[in-house]
């Protein structure tokens, strides 16, 4: 029989300039938000103000509520985002400037929808929106850097997910049974690792194709987790699924910040580890000797070979981390959250945080600024639950996916993989 | 002065790898004739039914493992290893070969139902095991199709459960809340099953084709925005059964439900056939008709097809319809042929089972046939192990991701079995990338 | 067995040739001598002592540099970010020191008067410089023995003189060249030393004052016919106008910059080339695989410009594209799947949407014999065939039909002499009868052999259209970009 092959479309290179078409389609795109923000979320906003409020409670600093009366700030701002579309379309303006407007609208937009749906509701806590935010996108933030030490060394990982849940698996076990959160953390590491060794072992060794690759692999960490969590978590819960829970960990004096300090500065270990596994990976990768073999390896792994670079063990290394960063982003799951493991509780996180790697060019900074951006969507329909807000739940829980439809659909452009990217090495 | 290099005699370096192969291997090409022939080449085409089942060995053995060593019992008796070794391993095995066995008796046969047949028992119980294997097999079949036809032109489908129940949704409104005549209703409603299946599949393919957004993702992000839409749709008074305050549609009439094939005592009925059907219709439309021509070399080669004047784009956007329509047709075997209502555990591990069965058979209709025959034998007897030993049925996939892992790596089978290489090159799944 | 019984000796500061032809064991023979590759007999001895080379780090810690064929360069990198890389200066906590990479690569480029800027990415710099930044990388290692492997392939006859002035300056230096090529004149002019392989085995060690016959036919081991026998073109009609044609490439440069040129029936132009001036995407452009930005082109009368590719296929258009394998052929595929690419939707191979798997084999069959190709049957994949008869296939298929004007980007590309003959047959005989030919080739012997006329393009642009008598210094230059000749040749062709 044939040969399977996988394929898409070559990526096309960022231009500077783009087509007429391209330009009055998105100017349009604006303009339609525009009438969206003014007709829909203006004109027919419900009677009463939206309230927002910043002050967390027990938060040192008070800042005051902003109490907006939705339709006439809905309808400037649409007209605001017509005016901008208009311009978008008809005038050939630099990226950069491209980019603001395209973002201004898009803020038009979020405000215009704020307003509308907290209209004659109760506040709408948006510190509490934002730290959930940041909190929800810790494990796609996590996911999203795996996916980028994999991938940026030629590997692709769409086994996040399997990683993830077995991660989260793997914490709530071992923290229950041991009553040790720090153990807890290390078995979370270990399983992810235990995929990752799977998908180098099959991808690295054997040159199956990755994509497929990490699909059998997350069926498989489904298959595994819910079987064991049958026959094992259910009938034993107090023993295999009680785990104890990180608890916030507030650090002193940045914490006290109005409004970002609750957010950033207060939150469990792991948002703590993400920030440093930021740091170190964005240094690791672009400043670094490690770094610079590592993307040699990605886009050329035969010029890395002619020189002496060890192409397999680096891709090896990698994938083993990416699977230690994977692992802990599924701890947070359960140990970092609710505590107890459910089946497939993973939902999709992992391959949101594929898109975020995708959205974010593969680089460590954009892919954590494209996790945060799904996260705003899952806290914005949780948030949008407790106030009570005329769009039904069910609904709501689609924001997350729908966005990252959006985004992978390339509405805000594309970027190019590492060239060697899914390729496995032959020596020559 | 340095720099002298001289290479002595005698060398014999090695041809570097990927040289011509000799000449004269016949690696029976895609361009299958007869279809007799593709069945009798695809049972008896040497390595690569070896390997699966090699593959198929291994993975039960692995799978028994770790039913053995998950249960309380075994656990105990191996604590005691040293001092009863016997009895470790009896329960080991007991345990094991208990699972298998009421998988077995849940898939083919249960000999006490024969034996009991033979003294004035109920014949049906006989064929019963055989029935619910080919009731579980039916969806997979389809969606299998759903997912291999789109392999097939390079695209990975894994929105099967999207397009499931997309097909699902329309297949069981048309049951519930249309009234039609006895044939036209059944046909109407397997139609629409089509239908919404196919626009689903066709937006991801749409996306792709526009925009280049990656299939896998989208497809994906679809499955979950249908669960959701699903469930919300089932909040509706339209949709939802009357007096019943789940989430759970009405029963569809009496006219839309698929009919049995043997009786009302097997659950067995004319999604079975419809199955079949649609494998030999993929199998027509991939090498007797242009469009599969244009399908299977965007598939292999989109280059190449750009030079001879296709369109890939054209044909991800044909193919994403059509697998999305068999993925539907999927969701409205099951609405019309076994629950008659609209659930939302509806697509349950559908998606699972569509994808390692194509992958399992290499993405033809006929392998994706057999594969779907065999996981529905060990999903139907994964739930009568489930009942009767109370072995959680999640083991099945397990077993199926490893077969499937372990089928994709040759050379993995070949190390641990020592099979010798095949004779043309391995029908190893390539590895392609994000990019082109 | 690629390399067979091979003696080879390298004298220390001397440039020693290596000249076969492609399959002749040479890549095979580079890739032991820098570790890539393990020998199953023989030694390899540096000043007398065997060094054993398990891997390329070997190879330069033995002093052993080599510039490949294909660049091993990283585009998104930067000039000195490949040079340095597996031996980066470093920081504490294993920072990169940029600065001191930087000042590596200005020290030792200067010394050879290789000028390269060290923080230009490769992706942006011409293939001439991405040459020299190679040559720096394989300096920076130390190298005594340095191994360049066809050099030449992508230079302009003007870098070449270059990249020999650099080579004599190494040499100068005290350090051994070992120049790999399969182009007779550049072996005569620049070695000391010549092995000639052939099949893998040393056929011999000629002088490189030998004639080119004698090179020629020891590298092929029987005489060599280096003329194609073809009649005096008897042109027709205007075929294919091209006027004014402009494409972009993907990053929105001029690939090809103001073209015009007129083919007639029964004619050959050769377009000549130094490979990335264009060629590629004018093709490419004809066959609407690129799209048009400016200008038009016009088939017999009718304007094509920006016509889908099939649309210009089913115009009695034929093409042989530069890259066969992937994009002339699916190598999944069977010979006569392959045989039926573009023309698979019209009768007699379908009707409507069916199929005819048995008039597609029935093609095939007279396919195979016609066009001599070597396969154990119709059916097996294409990916089997040699890559003479991968092309024979193709041309099958292209010429098989009507065609009124051929496309053809480098024909022969990787063939054996053999092969290489019967495609320039081909080609003659379809203008026989009557097609246009368009040959785009980088190889200038056989643009001499086929050309009828010749037009050379040089960063997008025709910078003349010479009849095939032109000198080849002279065609040197206008392909560097320096020379002076009639761009626009409307009066020169006097239809029949």
């Amino acid at each position: 029989m044939g040969r399977l092959t996988v394929a898409s479309p070559a990526l096309i290179a960022m231009r500077r300039s783009i087509t007429v078409e391209r330009r009055v389609v998105m100017g349009g795109l604006l303009f339609l938000l525009g009438l969206v923000d003014a007709l829909v979320f203006g004109y027919l906003a419900p009677k009463g103000h939206a309230v927002f409020t910043f002050t967390p409670t027990g938060a040192a600093v008070r800042v005051p509520n902003l109490s907006i009366t939705p339709r006439p700030v809905d309808i400037g701002l649409g007209v605001v985002s017509c005016v901008l579309g208009g311009l978008y379309a008809a005038l050939d303006m630099m990226t950069v400037a491209r980019r603001i407007v395209a973002t201004v609208c898009a803020l038009a937009l979020l405000v215009s929808f704020l307003c509308w749906a907290g209209a004659g509701r109760i506040p709408l806590p948006f510190v509490s929106l934002l730290a959930t935010t940041v909190n929800s996108s810790i494990p796609l933030m996590l996911g999203a850097l795996a996916g980028c030490l994999c991938e940026r060394a030629g590997v692709i990982n769409v086994a996040i997910e399997g990683q993830l849940l077995t991660g989260a698996f793997g914490a709530a076990v071992v923290a229950s049974a041991f009553g040790s959160l720090w153990l807890g953390l290390v078995s979370g590491a270990a399983c992810g690792v235990f995929i990752a060794l799977m998908l180098g072992y099959f991808a690295i060794r054997y040159r199956v194709d990755q994509i497929v690759l990490g699909i059998v692999l997350d069926l498989f960490a489904a298959g595994i987790t819910g079987y064991l969590y049958d026959a094992a978590l259910v009938p034993f819960a107090n023993r295999l699924n009680s785990p104890p829970t990180f608890n916030a960990l507030k650090i002193p004096l940045l914490g006290d910040i109005p409004i970002i300090g609750p957010v950033l500065f207060d939150s469990t270990i792991f948002l703590y580890i993400t920030y440093a596994v930021i740091v170190l990976v964005q240094v690791g990768l672009f400043s670094t000797r490690w770094g610079l073999r590592v993307r040699a390896v990605g886009e050329h792994p035969t010029a890395a070979d002619t020189v002496g670079i060890n192409v397999l063990a680096t891709r090896w290394r990698n994938v083993i981390l990416g699977g230690v960063l994977a692992g802990i982003g599924g701890a947070y799951l359960t140990i970092g959250s609710v505590g107890s493991f459910g089946k497939t509780m993973s939902s999709g996180l992992g391959f949101i945080a594929l898109a975020a790697m995708i959205f974010g060019r593969w680089n460590p900074l954009g892919a954590c600024a494209a996790a945060l951006l799904f996260g705003f969507m899952t806290a914005l329909s949780s948030v949008l639950g407790t106030i009570g807000s005329p769009i039904p739940s069910d609904i709501l829980l689609m924001f997350p996916y729908i966005a990252t439809i959006v985004a992978v659909a390339g509405l805000v452009g594309r970027g190019r993989p590492p060239k060697a990217d899914g390729q496995p090495y032959e020596k020559a | 002065m340095t720099g002298d290099v001289a290479v002595a005699t005698g060398d014999e370096v090695r041809p570097p790898q990927g040289s011509e192969p000799p000449a004269g291997q016949a690696g029976g090409g895609p361009g299958e004739r007869g279809f007799t022939q593709v069945l009798i080449d695809a049972v008896t085409r040497g390595n690569s039914v070896v390997v699966t089942i090699a593959a198929f060995v291994l993975a039960i053995v692995v799978g028994g493992l770790i039913i053995a060593f998950t249960n309380t019992t075994v656990l105990h008796a191996w604590g005691n290893l040293f001092s009863a070794p016997g009895k470790a391993f009896a329960a080991a095995w007991d345990t094991a070969s208990g699972a298998y066995t009421a998988m077995f008796e849940g898939a083919i046969v249960n000999p006490h139902a024969v034996s009991a047949a033979f003294h004035g028992g109920p014949i049906s119980a006989v064929f019963n095991p055989l029935s619910e294997t080919a009731v579980t097999a039916t969806p997979i079949i389809l969606s299998g199709l759903g997912v291999a036809l789109a392999f097939r032109a390079g695209l990975f489908n894994i929105g099967a459960a999207s397009q499931f129940i997309g097909g699902a949704m329309i297949a069981g409104w048309i049951g519930f809340a249309v009234h039609l005549p006895i044939v036209l209703h059944v046909v109407v409603a397997v139609i629409g099953g089509f239908v919404g299946g196919a626009a689903v599949g066709g937006f991801a393919g749409f996306l792709k084709a526009r925009t280049g957004a990656h299939e896998v993702i989208t497809t994906i992000m679809l499955n979950y925005v249908m669960e959701y839409l699903l469930i919300y749709l089932l909040g509706l008074t339209v949709f939802r059964r009357p007096g019943n305050p789940n989430p759970i549609s009405p029963t569809i009439a009496k006219n839309a439900q698929l009919p049995h094939l043997f009786g009302a005592n097997l659950r067995v009925n004319a999604g079975f056939l419809i199955a079949l059907a649609a494998a030999a219709a993929v199998w027509l439309m991939l090498y007797r008709t242009t469009t599969g021509f244009q399908l299977r070399t965007v598939g292999s080669n989109p280059r190449a097809a750009r030079s001879a004047g296709m369109r890939p784009e054209r044909s991800w956007i044909i193919v994403m319809l059509v697998a999305g329509g068999l993925a539907g047709l999927a969701g409205a075997s099951v609405v019309q042929g076994t629950n008659f209502d609209l659930a939302p555990l509806i697509w349950g591990t559908y998606n699972v089972y569509a994808i390692t069965v194509a992958l399992l058979g290499r993405a033809s209709p006929v392998g994706t046939v057999l594969a779907g025959l065999l996981f529905g034998a060990l999903r139907a007897g994964g739930v009568t192990m489930q009942a009767s030993t109370q072995i959680p049925v999640d083991i099945v996939t397990v077993i199926q991701a490893l077969i499937v892992l372990f089928v994709a790596a040759p050379p993995l089978m070949r190390a641990i079995f020592r099979f010798r290489a095949p004779r043309s090159g391995g029908e190893q799944l390539e590895a392609r990338g994000w990019g082109g | 067995m690629a390399n067979d019984g091979i003696d080879l000796d390298v004298p220390a500061g001397q440039i020693h040739a290596l000249l076969g032809e492609n399959g002749a064991g040479k890549t095979t023979l580079m890739n032991v001598l820098y570790g890539l590759t393990q020998p199953d007999e023989g030694e390899i001895l540096i000043d007398g002592r065997p060094m054993r080379l398990r891997s390329p780090r070997d190879a330069i810690d033995a002093g052993i540099g080599m510039v490949h064929q294909h660049f091993m360069l990283v585009p998104v990198f930067t000039v000195a970010e490949n040079v340095v890389l597996g031996r980066e200066p470093t920081r504490p906590l294993g920072l990169l020191d940029r600065r001191k990479a930087r000042r590596e690569v200005l020290e030792l480029s200067n010394r050879y008067g290789l000028s390269v800027d060290p923080d230009a990415y490769v992706e942006h710099l011409p293939v001439g410089v991405q040459q020299r930044v190679e040559i720096v990388k394989a300096l920076m290692g130390h190298a005594n023995v340095l191994i360049l492997d066809e050099p030449t392939a992508v230079l302009t006859p003007g870098e070449t003189e270059e990249l020999f002035r650099i080579m004599r300056d190494l040499k100068a230096s005290g350090r051994s060249i070992l120049f790999i090529s399969h182009k007779l004149k550049e072996v005569q002019a620049i070695a000391d030393s010549v092995t000639v392989l052939r099949r893998g085995r040393v056929v011999g060690s000629p002088p490189p004052t030998a004639t080119d016959a004698e090179l020629a036919s020891m590298m092929v081991g029987r005489d060599v016919e280096l003329v194609v026998h073809k009649d005096v073109a008897k042109p027709g009609a205007v075929v294919l106008a091209v006027d004014h044609l402009a494409v972009l490439d993907e990053t929105g440069r001029r690939a090809v910059d103001d073209v015009t040129f007129e083919v007639h029936a029964g004619e050959i132009l050769g377009i000549a080339g130094v490979q990335g001036n264009g060629q590629t995407e004018l093709c490419k452009a004809l066959l609407g695989l690129l799209p048009v930005e400016g200008g038009t082109v016009t088939l017999e009368g009718r304007d094509i410009t920006g016509d889908s590719t099939r649309d210009v296929l089913d115009s009695n258009v034929g093409y042989v594209p530069e890259d066969r394998q992937e994009d002339g052929l699916v190598e999944a595929f069977s010979v006569s799947e392959n045989l039926v690419l573009d023309v698979y939707d019209q009768s007699p191979f379908s009707s409507g949407l069916v199929l005819h798997p048995d008039r597609i084999d029935e093609s095939a069959r007279r396919s195979m014999a016609g066009f001599d190709i070597r396969a154990s049957s119709i059916d097996v994949p294409v990916k089997t065939l040699s890559g003479g008869n991968q092309q024979k296939v193709i041309l099958a298929r292209e010429l098989g039909r009507e065609t009124h004007l051929l496309v053809a980007n480098q024909p022969t590309r990787g063939l054996d002499v053999g092969s290489i003959e019967f495609v320039h047959r081909r080609i003659v005989a379809s203008r026989d009868r009557g097609a246009a030919v368009v040959i785009v080739s980088t190889e200038l012997d056989e643009i001499y052999a086929l050309s009828d006329r010749i037009a050379v393009m040089y960063e997008g642009r025709i910078v003349g259209i010479v009849p095939p008598t032109i000198s080849a210094g002279e065609l040197g230059l206008l392909m560097a970009g320096a020379g002076s000749a009639p761009a626009d040749e409307r009066a020169e062709v006097q239809p029949a």
